[in-house]
């Protein structure tokens, strides 16, 4: 898959959608941890443009936003962004979404992907980081990792399936002439 | 609202090219992380103020990121103390106890001086990052990235990034007062559940519009030949200067000398409580 023009435009607004969602709209759970929408548009934009672009998304936008928020950027969480963008561009074909073909299996496929995606980044990937990096206590990485990877999960299966549901309703099918 | 608060002054910090101060950035960042010997990190916690001092950058311009920091680093330390009032103690090998408080709480030399480094550690990478994006044009980011090998077609995603920042802003607050001109209520007057429904209201025009707007850039950049070629030019890249390469040449010092204490201490932590210096 190349990085054309389009994903690259789809990578920018992306990470400024993403941005936008994590510094303005956010309500705090737990020490340092937000429940924030922000996943939700990383699991739609991957699942429409593809791994590549929810990489960096993940990535792009995760960085922003610790450089926004002052406190330098915490890499292991960002890695784990960029992780669930990259993940998350795997779950659905390749430019079906785009081709608005968006089914009930489709949606059930984007629940469970996604589910495994930030089970990985959140309950491996971030705490093992931070765990690396960060030389920071095991128990409270993991309660960390588990309570934010729920509550991106949820966000991310229900606003994320209605977002797709909703885009490839727009979308017109290929051989909707026949 | 500024969101990344470039401040213009004319100082030696400025006239340093964004490059220079993003490998500078980046290999301190890296040469706190790798260690936690308390002397290294006291160093670059020094190197930092020095920086902030030669900037020109006011500290009542820092005192918002300041206070949300401490509260930030208060918080940290108390939930790491809450999961493992004992992390100390495994790390350095040894138990001094200084305050029994209650259960398995207790405090140790050994908690202190562990979470004394977590927060040093902090304070030593956030500064840089600060001074980094309080001293460089937005402008020059993209063309910094560049220079240090990121490709061309990465950065002017990272610098379309930040300029459609701000119209993404706009579309959120005109979406949110129109929604709210229609009811819905998104303060923190209203329940939990309300106030996550009309985000929701929000978010759905936010994103289409936002689908849009890909469109329509990418059909004006495809008109203009954007990505035909292999590189490209910036027009704000700048030559480097000799103070470019004294910086550089510290930053490496900085990752090297940080790695050397990996091999002195035998270990990520310097180890005060069984070799005393």
């Amino acid at each position: 898959m190349n990085f054309n023009i389009k994903r690259i435009v789809a990578t920018a607004i992306g990470a400024a959608v993403f941005f936008l969602l994590a510094r303005f709209v956010s309500i705090p759970i737990f020490a340092n941890t937000n429940l924030t929408l922000q996943y939700a548009v990383l699991g739609f934009f991957a699942a429409v443009f593809g791994p590549i672009v929810g990489l960096l998304i993940g990535l792009i936008g995760h960085a922003l936003t610790d450089l926004a928020f002052g406190w330098g950027i915490w890499w292991s969480w960002v890695i784990a962004s960029a992780v669930v963008g990259l993940l998350a561009g795997f779950i659905m074909k390749a430019g079906k979404v785009e081709d608005g073909i968006f089914g009930k299996i489709d949606a059930v496929r984007f629940v469970i992907g996604s589910l495994i995606v930030h089970a990985v980044s959140w309950g491996v990937v971030a705490p093992c980081l931070d765990i690396l990096i960060y030389a920071e206590p095991a128990d409270k990485v993991f309660v960390q990792g588990l309570i934010a990877g729920a509550g991106n999960f949820v966000f991310t299966a229900i606003v994320g399936t209605l977002l797709l549901l909703g885009y490839s309703k727009t979308r017109v099918k290929p051989e909707s002439l026949e | 609202m500024a969101l990344f608060g470039y401040i213009p002054r004319n100082s030696q910090v400025h006239r340093l090219t964004g490059a220079t101060k993003l490998i500078f950035t980046l290999a301190l960042s890296i040469a706190a992380m790798i260690t936690f010997d308390t002397r290294f990190i006291a160093f670059v916690i020094a190197l930092s103020i020095i920086l902030f001092a030669i900037s020109k950058v006011r500290l009542s311009e820092l005192k918002a990121v300041l206070v949300f920091i401490t509260i930030f680093l208060v918080i940290n330390n108390v939930a790491i103390f809450l999961f493992a009032p004992e992390h100390g103690v495994m790390i350095y090998g040894t138990r001094h106890e200084l305050l029994r408080i209650s259960g398995r709480y207790a405090l140790t030399y050994e908690q202190l001086f562990y979470q004394l480094n977590v927060t040093l550690k902090y304070f030593a990478i956030v500064p840089v990052a600060l001074i980094f994006f309080l001293t460089t044009e937005p402008g020059e980011f993209a063309s910094s990235l560049n220079t240090i090998k990121v490709h061309y077609k990465i950065a002017f995603a990272v610098s379309l990034a930040m300029r459609y920042i701000p119209d993404v802003q706009r579309s959120f607050r005109e979406i949110s007062q129109a929604q709210q001109a229609r009811g819905v209520d998104i303060s923190k007057k209203a329940s939990l559940k309300a106030r996550v429904g009309g985000i929701l209201t929000i978010l759905f025009p936010l994103v289409f519009s936002s689908l849009d707007k890909i469109e329509m850039i990418s059909n004006a950049m495809e008109l203009r030949g954007f990505g035909r070629l292999k590189r490209r030019t910036w027009y704000s890249a700048r030559a480097f200067s000799k103070w470019d390469f004294a910086v550089i040449t510290v930053s490496l010092l900085c990752v090297g000398l940080s790695v050397l204490t990996l091999i002195v201490n035998g270990g990520r932590f310097y180890n005060p409580f069984t070799n005393p210096f």
